[in-house]
């Protein structure tokens, strides 16, 4: 089907992924819907991230499709749910691409991304009523805190097994505000907290290590009392182990935060994409499009 | 009506943290956080009576904002207090987007406003904060008179759904309203009827604004409509409509800058539904200044004087049937004149 605006061939596939454990080579193919996705929805868009959404999508298929996350598509808010919360907002279209894929709302409504009357808002919101959104994101240093609270919620007052997951970026820590939901995620114990960093060091006007150094970011979190997993964040035997060291201590009750540093490449699968972080902000335009489109087979 | 007498003199900040009490042996969803200074903002009464639904988060009031929206969105009913200062300012995009655009049910309390905290000097001194939280979406803002409308607005904010705000303030204040006078979020509340001129105020300024009726009516037998606008947002329209109807000018009167605060929310209402002339008493674009309290209220014109004189201005206004631009310090000149 030729889109008339586009002018490149754009159609979004009805493929629902089930929430299980799988072996890597399912978890690639997932990867790989996520990513075409993400591409489709932001040149529709004509504006958008196109870097950290593409780096975190092998991350989040283990994440929605590996069985770590309790969730029901067709029942939202539902009270056993476990919970994710996109602290790195921008990052929105590789989560609505995984809610979609995974059932809570129909796929093609991705072609709607950031256009006038959409639940695809730029960055997550609840006033629009996306099923699967939890808070909204996008003013950096917020969300790791909102997960903080829900986690306080669920262990502290009302005593569940329920685990929170949080993604903020490696810049984000920069933010002060950042640091102060990871003091209180461990000064509350908060087990049951898994926050993943998306390291891709990269930021809108470089490298993070150059606009501000935030390394060693493993050591600060340890000197915080966080348990820290390095990871290769495209790797997905490495994002498995990682995740189920988290589900031990969750269930062993460590009474201690995980921290999974997931070493990523901003706009991983697309070859002129690829740790550039010149398409932070941007999206592809439709000969780009076509071409990773093509690499993304 | 019912008559007004003074009853006493009690902090405001008493009434919330009795009126948290009260709300958290009605519902079990009520979790309060603290930063640092829960003996000052009386979050302590609520801590040493429910201890496992009480979090100290420290002096970290972004994050208590944040986590308080967390909790929200997990089912509580999620109050943080501390002063002013920094609960409507430190962490006002935290407001914005945790609180406001998720409509959390949050409920900030704010103490120790305005210049009242006295001795503790301009940065303790929030006169701001209203101009702020009345332009969020979804949030709902009450300036509580007294004790007694400080516990039943704390009660009332807890018992609504979605983000709201209380101001209240350290000192002890003249305590009027019982427990049988009527609050309701959205309602203004008629103290003294009058027709010739009406008084609006919020906070401790309502005590004023009687005092200031009564010498118009011994003095010029000028008969001063009083009204307590405590709920600031939503804001009365049907009342304060009636009010410039019926007496044809408004003075305003609070404890914060006269840019953004009550004033312009009533403004707002008058000029768009019945034009009249207007007064506002106020902090005029200055930061405050240590002292002691009621030393300062006169330093920076909050009293019934300054009330009294800006009634005085409506009437001649009205008389010479000038409405024209004025500039703020005429209204000081025209104080210090008396």
């Amino acid at each position: 089907m030729k889109d008339k605006n586009m002018g490149i061939n754009i159609e979004f596939v009805e493929k629902i992924f089930e929430n299980r454990r799988r072996i890597p080579e399912e978890f690639t193919e997932i990867a790989l819907e996520l990513r075409r996705d993400i591409i489709k929805s932001l040149t529709l868009a004509k504006s958008g991230h196109s870097g950290g959404p593409l780096g975190i999508a092998d991350v989040m298929s283990v994440l929605f499709f590996g069985g770590y996350m309790r969730y029901k598509p067709k029942e939202p808010d539902w009270a056993g749910r476990d919970r994710f919360v996109l602290s790195a907002g921008h990052m929105a279209p590789v989560l609505y691409s995984s809610l979609a894929r995974a059932g809570f709302f129909p796929i093609d409504e991705l072609a709607t991304l950031r256009k006038y009357g959409s639940r695809l808002q730029g960055h997550p919101g609840l006033e629009v009523n996306l099923p699967g959104i939890e808070t909204a994101s996008g003013s950096l240093g917020q969300g790791v805190s909102i997960a903080v609270g829900m986690a306080m919620s669920d262990k502290l007052i009302d005593k569940t097994d329920r685990k929170i997951f949080c993604i903020s970026g490696d810049g984000e820590m920069q933010e002060g505000a950042s640091w102060e939901a990871a003091m209180a995620a461990a000064n509350f114990k908060l087990d049951n907290l898994c926050w993943i960093v998306d390291n891709n060091d990269c930021q809108i006007d470089g490298r993070v290590k150059d606009v501000m150094n935030i390394y060693p970011l493993d050591k600060k979190f340890e000197s915080f009392n966080f348990d820290v997993i390095n990871i290769d964040g495209h790797d997905f035997n490495q994002i498995i182990s990682g995740l189920d060291q988290f589900t031990k201590a969750h269930k062993a009750g460590t009474g201690k935060p995980t921290c999974i540093i997931a070493k990523t490449f901003m706009g991983r699968g697309v070859s002129f994409m690829n740790n550039q972080f010149g398409w932070h902000g941007i999206p592809p335009n439709e000969l780009q499009a076509e071409q990773a489109l093509d690499e993304l087979r | 009506m019912e008559k007004i007498t003074l009853l006493g003199q009690k902090p405001t900040r008493h009434g919330f943290g009795h009126g948290l009490v009260e709300l958290g042996e009605k519902y079990d969803n009520v979790v309060v956080l603290g930063g640092d200074i829960t003996g000052s903002v009386m979050t302590s009464f609520f801590k040493d009576r429910f201890p496992d639904r009480f979090f100290s988060i420290g002096i970290a009031e972004q994050n208590a904002t944040t986590i308080a929206a967390g909790m929200a969105l997990s089912g509580k009913i999620a109050f943080f207090s501390s002063y002013s200062a920094f609960a409507a300012f430190r962490n006002s995009d935290q407001l914005r987007i945790s609180v406001c655009y998720n409509e959390a049910n949050v409920k900030i309390g704010g103490g120790h406003s305005g210049i009242t905290v006295g001795p503790d000097g301009a940065t303790h001194q929030s006169l701001e904060e209203v101009s702020l939280l009345r332009a969020l979406p979804n949030m709902t803002l009450v300036v509580p008179c007294d004790y007694q409308e400080a516990k039943k607005a704390t009660i009332a904010l807890g018992e609504m759904d979605g983000p709201a705000y209380i101001r209240f303030g350290r000192s002890a204040v003249p305590m009027f309203t019982t427990e049988n006078t009527p609050f309701e979020i959205g309602k203004a509340q008629i103290l003294r009827e009058g027709a010739d001129v009406a008084i609006v105020a919020a906070g401790l300024l309502v005590w004023q604004a009687l005092l200031a009726a009564e010498q118009l009516e011994k003095k010029h037998g000028i008969s001063a409509r009083v009204i307590n606008n405590s709920s600031i947002k939503p804001i009365d329209v049907e009342t304060l409509t009636k009010a410039a109807m019926d007496c044809g000018g408004i003075v305003t009167a609070e404890e914060h800058q006269v840019y953004g605060g009550l004033g312009a929310a009533v403004a707002e209402v008058v000029v768009k539904n019945y034009p009249v002339p207007m007064e506002f008493v106020g902090v005029k674009d200055t930061f405050g200044c240590s002292g002691e309290p009621d030393d300062l209220l006169v330093k920076f014109g909050l009293s019934w004087k300054e009330i009294y004189a800006s009634a005085l201005k409506i009437i001649e206004r009205r008389e010479k049937k000038f409405i024209g631009f004025r500039k703020l310090t005429d209204i000081a000149a025209y104080s210090e004149d008396m």
